[in-house]
């Protein structure tokens, strides 16, 4: 489709290669990925459907609860793909020196964070489908049209944070201790943030505990287009997720402009 | 089809040093990569290939001197969109075609090759729709050479391009490097194929313990090493020889005597007076791998990092 018919004249006059061009080549080479690997993709869309599917509509605890739980369920299903592409993923092409032959390359670093943001983004899309079909027709939720849009918008993008933390990790972590590394977080985040029990049942402490962690202030912000949260501006949620994301931006790229690594 | 820089140097190097904490991995480094000439840099594991490599292409930054690509600093993007690398890579993304991964590169750089050009460059027309994961050691070094090409490079850096290779890939690569070289490229490559050097390069850099120990073409090189080789049959045993052992060096493998000596006309005098059924005889001047042995032997005990 893009074979290099350009001719010679034409290119020595072009310093630049097009970027919208590598942004696209790269998102699709990252897209291809994931559909080649279903034995990942798979279990990582079914598990948060399940545990909503378990929790939110079988073993519901009151009416209120499928759509609780789908605000919640919906942050813990975008968060674990933004940690585990970026985090796992960039740590293993490391360790192969894919990394490196790409690093040397003219590729420029926006592409491939770009790519792999794009990618969470489709899976995180995919995921909120499942998720809302689930939630609409089997566990009776009825939002309005613009809820069921804007929570969409807020998980899909709410990923971002997690996105610039999983690169931190990708960049800083051995490919042997990424993935513990990623559920290490994963996995105690999601719980201190209340995702899979309403913040409400927590003890004073804990509750508080929660408020610095970037999962809570997302399933916050997602309770919020339920009219569900507990209360707290939407620009606390907002500042505190972004400056997660200006944090660990500003990581990752001290770890890929840094010379010399070993 | 790529035009020639008037000077036709491409990368300078002056006075480069590195230091890894105590220790020094490069000393005093001049060197001048010229376009359409294969520079070959050689030496021991450990002597700073790896690290001089890493320099050029901006991946460590230099302790002392001056380095100098396309009169910009190494990893600059532009430097880089002129250049092309084939890196050691233990294992590829799998999920990837060949086609894929080349297209993806190509789409890299302003000026990228032709892919049906490319393919057959880099012998992979067969198996292009091949996924990443199906390939043999050798086809995954073809398409890490075909990567490196790809985007037309006036500079193509090649770390040990012929690992894994058959004895007709390494000929096809050695076409293809030469193809390059005509068109302007200049190539930077390091081997322990001795041979390969020999063959390719226009200029080799002889390294070891992080400084350059040697330098010139092959020729050159194998000049700097100042004795011949006498080789003959004979059903002598070896100690029939010890008159010349005092000034040469002699072996024997099966009923083959080896001779290196450094006053040929003295040498095959007493050999003709000590032996009487020569047969086979051949003098030949060393080569490359006898300039390589004996410019490395005096300090093989200091160990450097890489």
């Amino acid at each position: 489709m893009m074979n290099s018919i350009v001719t010679n004249q034409h290119t020595e006059l072009l310093t630049k290669p097009s970027l919208l061009r590598i942004y696209f080549m790269e998102a699709k080479c990252e897209i291809l990925r994931v559909l080649r690997t279903p034995d990942f993709t798979i279990p990582a869309l079914i598990f948060p459907i399940m545990f909503y599917t378990f929790f939110g509509i079988i073993f519901t605890m009151g009416p209120k609860m499928p759509t609780y739980l789908l605000a919640t369920y919906g942050t813990f299903g975008v968060i674990g793909p933004a940690l585990f592409s970026f985090g796992v993923g960039i740590a293993i092409e490391r360790g192969q020196g894919w990394f490196d032959l790409k690093e040397v390359s003219p590729m420029p670093a926006s592409a491939y964070i770009i790519a792999r943001i794009a990618v969470t983004f489709f899976f995180s899309l995919a995921t909120v489908i499942l998720l809302f079909t689930m939630a609409a027709v089997f566990g009776g939720v009825a939002l309005f049209t613009s809820q069921w849009l804007l929570l969409a918008t807020v998980l899909i993008l709410g990923s971002l944070p997690f996105c610039a933390i999983g690169l931190a990790i990708g960049l800083y972590v051995s490919s042997s201790g990424a993935p513990a590394i990623v559920n290490l977080i994963y996995l105690p985040m999601a719980f201190l943030s209340g995702l899979w029990i309403p913040i409400m049942m927590f003890p004073e402490l804990m509750k508080t505990i929660a408020n610095v962690l970037p999962a809570y202030h997302l399933a916050q912000l997602s309770l919020k287009v339920v009219s569900m949260d507990i209360g707290d501006s939407v620009f606390l949620h907002l500042g505190v997720l972004a400056a997660y994301f200006i944090l660990f931006m500003f990581f990752a790229a001290k770890a890929y402009y840094k010379k010399d690594k070993s | 089809m790529n035009s020639y820089e008037p000077a036709n140097r491409i990368a300078v190097i002056e006075n480069l040093s590195k230091y890894f904490k105590d220790t020094k991995a490069l000393g005093n480094i001049n060197l001048c990569i010229k376009s359409g000439q294969v520079t070959s840099i050689l030496g021991p594991n450990g002597a700073g290939k790896t690290t001089l490599i890493n320099i050029l292409l901006g991946r460590l930054s230099a302790s002392e001197g001056h380095v100098e690509i396309f009169s910009r600093a190494p990893g600059d993007i532009v430097v880089k969109r002129k250049c092309g690398a084939m890196l050691q890579v233990s294992s590829l993304p799998d999920t990837l075609t060949i086609k894929e991964h080349l297209e993806l590169f190509q789409s890299y750089y302003s000026n990228p090759m032709d892919y049906q050009t490319l393919i057959e460059l880099a012998d992979l027309v067969d198996i292009e729709h091949r996924f990443s994961k199906n390939l043999s050691g050798g086809q995954k070094q073809k398409l890490l050479f075909a990567l490196a090409i790809c985007g037309n490079p006036k500079l193509l850096f090649l770390d040990e391009p012929s690992v894994g290779l058959d004895v007709k890939a390494r000929k096809n690569l050695w076409k293809a490097i030469n193809r390059l070289k005509q068109q302007g490229t200049g190539i930077v490559l390091t081997t322990h194929y001795l041979e390969e050097a020999d063959h390719l390069s226009d200029h080799i850099v002889m390294l070891n313990n992080g400084q350059i120990i040697q330098e010139g073409t092959p020729e050159e090189i194998k000049q700097a090493v100042n004795f011949k080789k006498i080789i003959f049959k004979s059903s002598l045993p070896l100690s029939a020889l010890s008159e010349l052992e005092a000034t040469t060096e002699v072996a024997k493998s099966g009923t083959y005597f080896e001779i290196k000596t450094t006053n040929t006309a003295a040498s095959m005098k007493i050999i003709f007076d000590l032996v009487e059924d020569i047969s086979e005889l051949t003098i030949t001047a060393a080569a490359l791998e006898d300039a390589f042995i004996q410019l490395n032997e005096p300090s093989t005990t200091n160990n450097l990092a890489a």
